[in-house]
């Protein structure tokens, strides 16, 4: 029972890091139709970011500013400036091709000038247990949750409660009645991208201390990332969100009891499962049929 | 105009088809070795030209049905079956896995059923690698052997180079045969407009599944060549990034044209090794490379060539107009 608890705190851990990255995934999806496959390859690049600035003598906070900082202007303005953009009147299906030749382009980057090797991260929480209802609990994945409920529960204020959330919302489902009505679409469309780039450099800085910063990390956070968002509801903030906490607790779940072989199957079975019965997601709502 | 064209384009062909018999024959082995592997991806990338660039269906499977004919290959060869027969139950097997996984596309479309394609490429690689006892595990199968034709050893690279391109010539033709057959017209009406399909008379279910087990075989086929060409397999190669290798060479070369897949694994086979000389950044290179591509032209090299032959004939068409109606104001 007591490993019951823990693999579940553990799960919620990495399922509400997988929610910030569902989450920013799902916002480029709803503003601008963007399948960013490159979305693993954005949470691995800030780790690097901030790595580069401590190595340049930068303290650890400073690092960490200056890695969202670049986030933001890298993964968030020059991805729609200079690829989304151009790409747009396309259609989805090139732009997905460019975003996976985006991600060859990251990772070879920072393979060929960071490093090759896993480099260790420090962590922003203190590593060490605490007790929680008689169980020693890692401190970290308690942090990690926390920072993760907090940025989601901060977003979905911004979203649900100002005004400029519900500008970025009808933007989001009806650009030409938004536009009608004065809201600045193409400004709403830019700081769906820059929330995405500050929530991939947040996923980054929780994630990295555990997994440590590699090149190749990105593959396997953007799959899980993916399945959570398609699971929860594509077109969903809430779903995607649902959706990572889901996949994580899962995945620790199927590790233990299914078998550790095919533990990366389980989320995917589920995957089939859903998209077959309900091609919405488990809270999305149906999109009309284009044909 | 057009009674021009066509001897020229045969003689390009002969051209480009004698060059690719001769001009090998003084490469050295690493060299006749990705031309080869330059074949086998190309009849993979057919096949998922036909699913998606023909039918409309996204699949981000192909290189799971490139594994699967690969392990077909080298478990039957490794146990003393000649090529053929591998490369006939490699054929069936996709065949019918292929058309298993078509049921999901029936039901959800575009960006779901890449997702459905993309988990099942997932687990085909869990398999491969799990179940050691039929596929070596981690540890692969070593030792394939290369087949005799016609009582020819094809062990050295040459040979078996020209078996990798005859047998691509057999695709090629094959292709060429279907996409011009009434099943090739379905697959494009399906493609165009589903509902449209349907009041034809075109039976969508039958044609989407019949478009996902042709291009899932086909991957089969360039897995039977690929387990002999490397003579070692292991679950690596196939995992999700070669479905999408192969999704990239289709849509760069150009999706739905004949010639796309051709181009599009010459790019991705053979451009990074043209950029080796620029050591690590390679790949970096190609990447922006398919990227700026993307950008300029989102339908591939030839949907370029495409537009300009396109605009071309509008301005020959004008011009012939504007011909005839001067003749027929002088005449008036």
């Amino acid at each position: 029972m007591s490993n019951l608890f823990d693999l579940l705190v553990a799960g919620l851990a990495t399922g509400a890091i997988y929610a910030l990255v569902a989450v920013g995934f799902t916002l480029l999806w709803q503003t601008s139709q963007t399948i960013n496959f490159a979305q693993g390859e954005f949470v691995m690049l800030p780790a690097f970011l901030m790595l580069a600035a401590m190595h340049a003598g930068a303290p650890f906070w400073l690092a960490i500013i200056l890695g969202i900082l670049l986030s933001m202007l890298l993964l968030g303005l020059a991805f729609k400036l200079l690829l989304v953009d151009p790409m747009m009147r396309h259609g989805v299906l090139p732009l997905a091709i460019a975003t996976m030749a985006l991600a060859i382009g990251i990772k070879e980057a920072v393979k060929q000038f960071f490093s090759a090797e896993a480099s260790p991260f420090p962590s922003i929480v203190p590593t060490g247990d605490i007790s929680l209802l008689g169980h020693a609990v890692s401190l970290q994945s308690i942090g990690v949750l926390v920072l993760a409920i907090l940025a989601v529960f901060g977003l979905t204020t911004l979203l649900n409660r100002t005004s400029l959330g519900h500008q970025m919302q009808a933007a989001a489902q009806n650009p030409t009645v938004a536009r009608i009505i004065g809201v600045p679409v193409e400004r709403m469309i830019l700081l769906t991208f820059l929330i995405n780039a500050f929530l991939v450099a947040l996923a980054s800085l929780l994630i990295t201390p555990i997994y440590l910063a590699k090149f190749s990390s990105g593959e396997v956070l953007g799959q899980a990332a993916f399945v959570a968002a398609i699971v929860g509801g594509f077109n969903q903030v809430r779903g995607a969100i649902a959706g990572g906490l889901l996949i994580g607790v899962l995945d620790n779940l199927a590790a233990s009891y299914v078998s550790t072989q095919y533990r990366a199957a389980v989320p995917l079975i589920f995957l089939i499962v859903v998209i077959l019965f309900r091609p919405q997601g488990l809270l999305g709502r149906a999109e009309e049929r284009t044909v | 105009m057009t009674g021009f064209a066509k001897p020229l384009k045969i003689g390009l062909g002969l051209i480009v088809i004698a060059g690719l018999i001769v001009v090998p024959m003084n490469f050295n082995r690493y060299g006749l070795f990705i031309l080869s592997q330059w074949a086998v991806m190309t009849i993979a990338a057919m096949g998922l030209n036909l699913t998606l660039g023909y039918a409309g269906q996204v699949s981000l499977a192909q290189g799971a049905f490139v594994g699967i004919g690969a392990y077909a290959a080298a478990i039957m060869t490794t146990h003393g079956w000649p090529l053929p027969a591998a490369i006939v139950v490699a054929i069936a097997l996709s065949f019918a896995v292929g058309w298993v996984l078509g049921y999901p596309a029936l039901r959800v479309q575009h960006h779901y059923l890449a997702f459905v394609t993309l988990a099942f490429s997932t687990l085909a690689f869990l398999v491969f690698r799990n179940e050691s006892w039929l596929t070596g595990g981690i540890y692969g199968i070593s030792n394939i052997p290369r087949p005799h034709i016609f009582g020819l050893a094809t062990n050295k690279p040459l040979p078996f180079y020209y078996v990798c391109l005859g047998s691509l010539a057999i695709v090629s033709v094959a292709v060429w045969w279907l996409i011009r057959s009434p099943w090739g017209r379905a697959f494009m009406a399906l493609r165009e407009n589903p509902l449209r399909a349907q009041s034809l008379g075109i039976d969508t279910r039958r044609y989407t599944l019949m478009a996902f087990a042709i291009g899932s075989a086909l991957g089969g086929v360039a897995g039977a060549l690929y387990a002999p060409l490397t003579q070692y397999i292991d679950p690596v190669p196939f995992n999700l990034s070669l479905s999408l290798d192969l999704l990239m060479m289709v849509i760069v070369g150009g999706a739905g044209f004949y010639f796309g897949p051709f181009l599009g694994a010459m790019i991705a086979v053979l451009l990074p090794e043209w950029l080796r000389f620029t050591e690590g950044y390679y790949l970096m290179l190609y990447a922006i490379a398919v990227m700026l591509l993307l950008i300029w032209s989102p339908t591939g090299i030839l949907g370029i060539l495409d537009r300009y032959m396109t605009a071309r004939r509008t301005k020959v068409a004008s011009a012939l107009r504007a011909v005839a109606k001067s003749r027929l104001e002088t005449v008036q």
